[in-house]
């Protein structure tokens, strides 16, 4: 270096000064401006100090799971704080973008709300960071046991439950008492359609081709007795298909009646669970499985003035309808249970504020704001849940009835081949639909047909 | 066949060109053109050129996202199970279809709308334009999004406005159906692209020259038969640029198919297939495969566009 002004002293200006000697000067200027960015930015990347911000990938709600990440942030008392981060309405699409991070090992994701259809597919691919022991034990306490069920693979707890969802028949109280059904039994498919038919009203399913759509028919085949899997592998070539036995007939038998008695609607093909609870309320249809949100929704709408006091009023509610007369049925099971990434850099925090998240307290909270049922049986004798949710008891035992969708890390596949050889559901043949239904699940896993 | 002087294999160079080889003067020139060209070029061949050849290159293995241990290389076997599938042809076949009808439809009216854009009065020139022209400037989503609830069985408005067409009832499941629903589709691809063809139709309607059509004029002939003699064939560059660029466009239909049916009903679009493939089912290898065929198809459009129409792009910039 030619010349050098002392260490602190401001440099002499020179009379004269050559021409560029201010340009000069604005890029050494610009490269400490540019130093002192990156340390900051080096900072905040880092463990800069500072308690560490876990983010929460939650799927859209009312507000619930971003109160419980604020209590939960407080309760921590500084040793971490949770961020939540939405994610696509639809669960498939929730599913697409969460392996699209974590196939890049996106180290972003502590927690995640997980629909548990796709628990055994993040598994399987090593996305989710194990459940320590202890923790466990203590997060399976007191918690419905097809919860732990879609939270489980390979006979290991993978992902924390979180609330548990399931489908009710709903029904209007009028149409019921006119028809003579008496609902405070269990009652079957066949009766209802029966019923349906005799007061001239729909009975809404959903017929979507859509996710709903293998909701329904799972639901159907395990209240039959059997199971889309029944022997659940790792390897595609050895899953054992159920589709061609007995119970799977006997609900594709009972798809052909619904369609044949003309009572789904005329939006039978189309219609998902938003479109069957507007049926439901404007009262076109009288008969309907659904998710509790309708509750909720209903009580909303009379509140907003967008729904007659009356309608809800007319609401009953009852145990999903059996396939088999005289069989429990198998109601569908849904929710979301909380994982934690494999690639995030506090695992052992993660699962903490998962254990925060999914307090007693905190799930009697998200079932009565937010209208999402929990996953442990306790909170269904809580006052402030009974008060709000006259059908919690309800919940309950449809939970303790319910079962899993197929479990495997092929659900995509399996639940896109099923929505398209049962779609429309007016086309279902027993025994032929169930058999082709089989030939493609098996063809698509072995990649020799698309999907 | 031109007779030469010149020995075979003797390259011909300028005449002001120095005997050996080109000039400084033309080789700073092209150093230049590198330079100034040189950066685009390189941002085109990373956006473009490079998840082409990595598509091509995935395609050729059986690799699922979530599995990316057991990827192994199996040649040209995703193509063959795509090709051997009648879900791909299907697909194609409703490709083609909402290609055909919508672009063969927009053409005609995206002509109509150019016309009244030209004729319109000087003052009410700019409303007319910008009125046109709105539809293109609604995001394809959301134009579906607006077209699906217009028809929907149970908050739709069309089955209430349109029931005194036979047919048309309370109960219409537009969705519920492959034509009904491709004819819904068809209708939000229209409305949405036809200001864009217009607009170019209107660009080739400008060029054609005034004397032209005077001197027919003058001539007698009557409208008709000026349009079918003087304006089609002077912008027949424009047209086919028009119908060129459209046709890649509706063949890349997604948007709507993915709103409106979701691929129910036999609707599926190729790209929609892609989409299946890659993202929901996380097959990487097929769905590149599937996406590599499309590129395929989109090549084949514009090549048999160029070849067999004569396209000739540089007309149309008015440089020919």
């Amino acid at each position: 270096m030619a010349t050098r002004t002392p260490r602190g002293s401001a440099p002499a200006r020179p009379r004269g000064r050559a021409p560029g000697a201010g340009r000069r000067r604005r890029r050494a200027l610009a490269g400490a401006l540019a130093l002192t960015t990156a340390a900051a930015l080096a900072a905040c990347g880092g463990d800069g100090g500072g308690p560490p911000t876990l983010t929460w990938y939650i799927n859209p709600d009312s507000g619930g799971q971003a109160e419980i990440a604020a209590r939960c942030t407080e309760a921590a008392q500084g040793r971490y704080t949770i961020e939540v981060s939405q994610l696509p309405r639809e669960s498939s699409e929730q599913r697409q973008q969460l392996v699209r991070r974590l196939a890049a090992e996106d180290d972003s994701i502590d927690l995640m709300s997980l629909d548990p259809p796709y628990i055994p597919e993040f598994a399987e691919a090593g996305f989710l960071a194990p459940v320590p022991e202890e923790l466990a034990q203590r997060v399976s306490e007191d918690v419905v046991q097809v919860a732990l069920d879609g939270s489980t693979w390979r006979d290991e707890l993978v992902a924390v439950p979180f609330w548990a969802n399931t489908q009710l028949l709903w029904y209007k109280k009028s149409v019921a008492e006119a028809a003579g059904l008496d609902l405070s039994r269990p009652v079957t498919w066949d009766q209802i359609v029966q019923a349906a038919q005799d007061q001239d009203v729909d009975l809404a399913v959903q017929g979507i081709r859509a996710e709903a759509l293998t909701v329904w028919v799972n639901a159907l085949v395990e209240s039959a007795g059997g199971s889309v899997i029944q022997d659940t592998e790792a390897q595609p070539e050895d899953i054992e298909l159920g589709l061609t036995e007995e119970p799977a007939v006997r609900a594709a038998e009972v798809m052909q009646e619904i369609a044949d008695a003309g009572i789904a609607g005329p939006a039978f093909s189309t219609a998902g669970e938003d479109a069957n609870v507007i049926a439901f309320e404007n009262g076109d249809a009288a008969f309907m499985v659904n998710w509790p949100f309708v509750w909720p929704r209903a009580l909303s709408g009379v509140e907003a003035g967008t729904l007659d006091a009356s309608v809800p009023e007319d609401y009953g509610w009852a145990l999903y309808p059996q396939v088999v007369e005289g069989e429990e049925s198998a109601p569908p099971y849904g929710g979301i249970s909380l994982g934690v990434g494999a690639f995030s850099e506090h695992p052992d925090l993660a699962y903490e504020a998962a254990e925060c998240a999914i307090s007693a307290e905190n799930q009697a909270y998200y079932f009565v704001t937010n209208g999402n049922p929990a996953a442990r049986a306790s909170v269904y004798d809580d006052p402030a849940v009974l008060e709000e949710f006259p059908m919690a008891p309800v919940i309950r035992e449809s939970l303790e009835q319910a079962a899993t969708r197929p479990q495997t890390p092929y659900y995509s596949e399996v639940s896109s081949s099923i929505q398209r050889i049962y779609h429309p559901p007016s086309a279902v043949t027993p025994g032929e639909t169930g058999q082709r239904a089989a030939e493609l699940i098996q063809a698509v896993l072995a990649k020799e047909e698309l999907l | 066949m031109s007779t030469t002087t010149l020995p075979p294999g003797t390259k011909q160079e300028p005449v002001s060109a120095p005997p050996g080889g080109t000039s400084d003067r033309a080789r700073a020139e092209r150093r230049l053109g590198w330079l100034l060209a040189g950066p685009a070029f390189l941002v085109m061949l990373l956006v473009t050129a490079y998840p082409i050849a990595q598509a091509v290159y995935d395609s050729l293995f059986d690799f699922r996202l979530t599995d990316p241990e057991n990827r192994s290389f199996t040649g040209l076997s995703n193509y063959a199970v795509i090709l051997t599938d009648r879900i791909w042809w299907t697909s194609l076949g409703v490709t083609f279809f909402i290609t055909v009808v919508t672009v063969a439809v927009e053409l005609v009216l995206g002509f109509a709308l150019a016309l009244v854009m030209m004729k319109a009065l000087k003052s009410i020139r700019p409303v007319v334009r910008a009125a046109i022209l709105i539809p293109y400037a609604v995001i394809t989503v959301v134009s579906a999004f607006a077209w699906q609830f217009a028809f929907d069985i149970s908050t739709g408005f069309v089955n209430t406005w349109f029931g005194w067409v036979p047919g048309i009832g309370p109960d219409t499941d537009w969705f519920g159906g492959t034509w009904s629903a491709l004819f819904v589709v068809c209708i939000a691809e229209i409305w949405k692209t036809t200001p864009f063809i217009s607009l170019l139709l209107l660009a080739g309607l400008a060029q054609v020259p005034d004397v032209l059509q005077e001197a027919a004029r003058v001539d007698g002939a009557t409208w008709w038969q000026r349009m079918r003699r003087v304006t089609i064939p002077n912008m027949k560059a424009a047209i086919m640029v028009a119908l060129l660029f459209r046709s890649l466009d509706a063949f890349r239909v997604f948007d709507s198919i993915f709103v409106m049916t979701g691929g129910a009903n036999s609707t599926e679009s190729v790209s929609f297939l892609a989409y299946r493939q890659t993202i929901a089912r996380l097959e990487i290898g097929l769905g590149s495969a599937v996406s590599v065929l499309l590129f395929l198809c989109v090549v084949l459009i514009s090549f048999t566009f160029i070849k067999v129409f004569k396209v000739d792009l540089s007309s149309t910039r008015g440089d020919a």
